[in-house]
């Protein structure tokens, strides 16, 4: 998943980990990981599927508490 | 090269002309008790040869415990894409198939030090103001 990837480098506060799920199979249970790609944020929010860039990182936005509140309050 | 076929590695050799800065591949592995650990560390090591600029570090999981915990790996195999800063882009597990273009993609990323995301994009992830830390579960096909 690239975009992951592609943000990490934006903000260095991102870490992006790409996960081999089937060489991972504990990891992969942990996260309940039924189909790929799957996304976890921070360990407690997570979608199924690619994402195109903008809602992916209005989940990104979701998940973490940002400079200027919610993203929701963005124009 | 062993595992990269030669019109795969003269297409890579190509893609990599237009690399800006090197890049380090970070690899963490405890190479005889996992099934892909030899194949991970030459699939690394042979793109590594097939541009001046990509070059290779392995460390032992077990015995480098200094780079283990600088890199904040906690398992194996694990590749981190770098240039002189850390780049927080780490691959856990083979890098094979479809992960194979996100490698070269993370590669060239890493290497011109553009994310190549929309400026309203870049906006909302500026104001990311915590330690995020994505997962992204994949499959080789």
């Amino acid at each position: 998943m690239r975009l992951a990837h592609h943000f990490a480098l934006e903000n260095s506060l991102i870490q992006s980990d790409c996960i081999e799920a089937t060489e991972f199979p504990d990891l992969a249970g942990r996260y309940r990981v039924f189909a790929v790609p799957k996304i976890v944020i921070n360990d407690k929010a997570s979608f199924e599927g690619a994402l195109p860039e903008e809602l992916f990182v209005d989940e990104v936005l979701k998940a973490v508490p940002s400079r200027k509140g919610p993203a929701e309050a963005q124009p | 090269m062993g595992l990269i076929g030669e019109q795969d590695a003269a297409e890579i050799r190509e893609q990599l002309k237009g690399m800006v800065s090197p890049v380090r591949l970070v690899h963490f592995t405890q190479e005889l008790n996992l099934e892909y650990g030899r194949e991970a560390k030459e699939l690394l090591q042979d793109v590594a040869a097939l541009s001046d600029k990509v070059s290779v570090e392995v460390y032992n999981f077990l015995l480098d415990r200094e780079k283990v915990a600088e890199y904040g790996v906690d398992k194996v195999p694990a590749t981190v894409v770098r240039n002189g800063q850390q780049s927080g882009i780490r691959f856990y597990g083979l890098p094979a198939g479809y992960e194979f273009t996100n490698l070269l993609d993370a590669i060239m990323s890493v290497s011109k030090g553009d994310s190549g995301l929309a400026p309203e994009t870049k906006q909302k992830l500026a104001q990311v103001a915590e330690p995020v830390h994505l997962q992204v579960f994949v499959t080789p096909t």
